[in-house]
């Protein structure tokens, strides 16, 4: 009896893939990259309004975010080491960590924005308008859609992982196809690395 | 097509990384309480600048994958950094 064997073509190519996560996020970094020149000229601009405004912002909330950023990227990168050694508890534990390290993220994000909100500092506020200068205005306005589009990342950042959670779960992530994972980490460091960014910009240089 | 031998980073490895950062971040609040003027906002940038390294090399894995994903990212980093030095000879100079 002969034996036919139908090869399911299963187009599994983890380089391409690698490549192809690359080239998305070098489009991110010049997303973000022309909000940092327009940051940098405007302060540039005005460097006493700049100066004033960053005093506004809270430094501890900013170092703890930040602190808990690193740690998730640490966890997700574990994640990708755990899954080469077949270890599916462990890899669905470090993602769980790193998503429930995004939420934290988000929250101190809430409450941080909801003082300024708050202060009356929020987009078209007339108290920002009769009290502050055009600088300022202009600090707040970039802080507002830098740190806005970054949570909105990190929002996306933690859709993905639970997405690639479900797979491993389901076992369609494992030691011999996880470029998934790999690539749902990518995306997580570049929401990191643009953010070791953000804070020195807007927390730290007064 | 032949099983590529894939690179798996031991956690101490990022563990270690882990700590570089975090000693970094603390490092950068350290140094803009201080008056440094000009220096405060240059320390700032050049401390963010190895913190991206470091994610860049080892969570990233440029470490261990093939030059050209390398030549790719540092080019495209040089790409925007040309664009910020043409930028400020725009206003500097005007």
């Amino acid at each position: 009896m002969e034996h036919t064997v139908h090869q399911t073509h299963d187009h599994y190519d983890p380089e391409a893939s690698k490549i192809g996560m690359w080239l998305f996020i070098f489009t991110e970094l010049l997303l973000f990259g022309g909000l940092f020149v327009i940051y940098s000229v405007y302060r540039f601009l005005n460097p006493e309004a700049f100066h004033l405004a960053a005093e506004e912002l809270n430094r501890a909330i900013g170092t703890i975010n930040t602190i808990i950023l690193l740690v998730s990227s640490a966890t997700i990168a574990m994640a990708t080491s755990a899954i080469q050694k077949n270890n599916k508890r462990q890899t669905l534990l470090l993602m769980l960590v790193t998503v429930l390290l995004a939420l934290t993220f988000l929250v101190n994000k809430y409450f941080e924005w909801g003082a300024k909100f708050g202060h009356g500092i929020f987009p078209g506020s007339e108290h920002m308008i009769q009290t502050m200068s055009k600088g300022e205005i202009l600090f707040f306005g970039l802080y507002f859609i830098m740190t806005g589009l970054h949570a909105l990342h990190i929002i996306i950042g933690m859709a993905f992982i639970i997405f690639v959670m479900v797979l491993t779960a389901r076992g369609k992530i494992h030691s011999e196809r996880f470029a998934l994972l790999e690539n749902s980490g990518l995306y997580w460091h570049l929401v990191d690395v643009i953010w070791i960014f953000l804070f020195p910009l807007f927390y730290l240089i007064h | 097509m032949e099983k590529e031998k894939h690179h798996i980073v031991a956690f101490p490895t990022y563990l270690w990384v882990l700590v570089g950062l975090i000693i970094l971040t603390f490092l950068s609040v350290g140094i803009t309480s201080i008056e440094l003027g000009e220096l405060t906002v240059a320390g700032a940038l050049v401390i963010a600048s190895v913190k991206t390294l470091l994610v860049l090399t080892y969570f990233m894995h440029l470490k261990f994958d093939k030059p050209y994903i390398r030549i790719m990212v540092g080019f495209v980093f040089a790409v925007f950094l040309v664009v910020i030095i043409i930028t400020f000879f725009d206003y500097y100079y005007r």
